[in-house]
């Protein structure tokens, strides 16, 4: 029964092991999509991935080893964006200091469009209504038709 | 008023580009804000650079002011900032802490003595643990931490004379009389 009973532990303790604790191709593959989305603070238009520094080197070290002792993806963001602020972040997250960044293209858009609509509006139609012929042209236009037939 | 635009709005186009250059291109890009003011100095467990058997803690930056230097053998910018740091280890006025950042103990060594040790103690950080854990981008980079161990002031790139005086200075005499 004891033996039973700490087998089933046993396996239990593997599988608890196995959630907090990713595989070493997860870990891997999980610190690249991590790395790709913070900035290296050397070099400032690559990401920790690409960058030859050895700052991002050693971040990337960081970010596997914190993956591997169970770290979410989330938590690591966090813990660099706590030392190196927003700017390490390539994807500027939507706060009250980025809405400009975030909205104004939408914004010119939409700008641009009601600016086409009233510009539409307040050009002059460029086709005149035909004058209307007076009572002598038209008298001159009635002899005309009736000579022809 | 349709007019008026229209006979002025490369000049106003202009000016708008003007206001837009003169913030965007006078800010040096490379210097990132700190986000490490008023925190504490974050935890570490690192050796000293000559004695790899001796470690220290955030505890050694209790109860002193103290100027933590980041360097490197390998930084070319530390040279120059060098003697200006070799003064102030004359002068005494302030606790002056290394953290010798991305180097061999051997190069760090023989950099110090090659240039002088103003250093009351440095600190061995081959692979950026504290650099990163203090938001270090380059080095030279410097803080100020007070008698709490918070960090009080980070200045990124050389203490020059105008540095030292107008700024640091003034601000280590702020934090020493400091309860």
């Amino acid at each position: 029964m004891r033996s039973v009973i700490c087998l089933c532990l046993l396996l239990l303790s593997s599988i608890a092991f196995a959630q907090t604790v990713p595989s070493a191709e997860e870990v891997e593959s999980r610190a690249r999509e991590v790395g790709r989305s913070l900035r290296c603070v050397v070099c400032q238009n690559q990401s920790i991935e690409e960058s030859d520094a050895a700052l991002a080197k050693d971040m990337r070290v960081l970010v596997r080893e914190r993956i591997s002792v169970g770290a979410t993806d989330a938590e690591i963001i966090e813990f660099m964006r706590l030392r190196y602020g927003d700017y390490v972040l390539l994807k500027p997250p939507l706060q009250k200091n980025t809405y400009l960044l975030w909205f104004l293209p939408a914004l010119t858009i939409f700008g641009m469009g009601i600016w086409l609509i009233f510009a539409a509006r307040r050009q002059k139609p460029n086709i005149e209504t035909p004058r209307q012929l007076t009572e002598a042209e038209q008298a001159v236009l009635k002899r005309v038709m009736d000579d022809n037939t | 008023m349709a007019r008026i635009f229209r006979a002025t709005w490369p000049l106003m186009a202009l000016l708008f580009l003007a206001i837009l250059f003169a913030f965007g291109l006078t800010r040096d890009p490379s210097v990132l804000p700190s986000e490490m003011i008023d925190r504490a100095m974050p935890e570490f467990e690192l050796t000293d650079l000559y004695r790899p058997n001796v470690v220290y803690t955030q505890d050694l930056l209790l109860d002193d002011v103290a100027l933590i230097n980041v360097f490197g053998s390998w930084c070319i910018a530390c040279e120059v900032e060098h003697p200006k740091l070799m003064a102030l280890s004359r002068m005494g006025d302030v606790k002056l802490v290394g953290i010798d950042w991305r180097d061999t103990r051997e190069k760090g060594q023989r950099w110090l003595r090659k240039n002088g040790d103003p250093y009351d103690l440095v600190i061995f950080d081959e692979d950026s643990r504290l650099a990163i854990d203090l938001g270090v981008t380059g080095a030279p980079e410097s803080f100020l931490v007070d008698k709490e161990g918070r960090i009080r002031y980070k200045h990124v790139g050389i203490i020059t004379d105008d540095v030292w005086s107008n700024i640091l200075s003034p601000i280590i005499n702020d934090l020493k009389a400091e309860e």
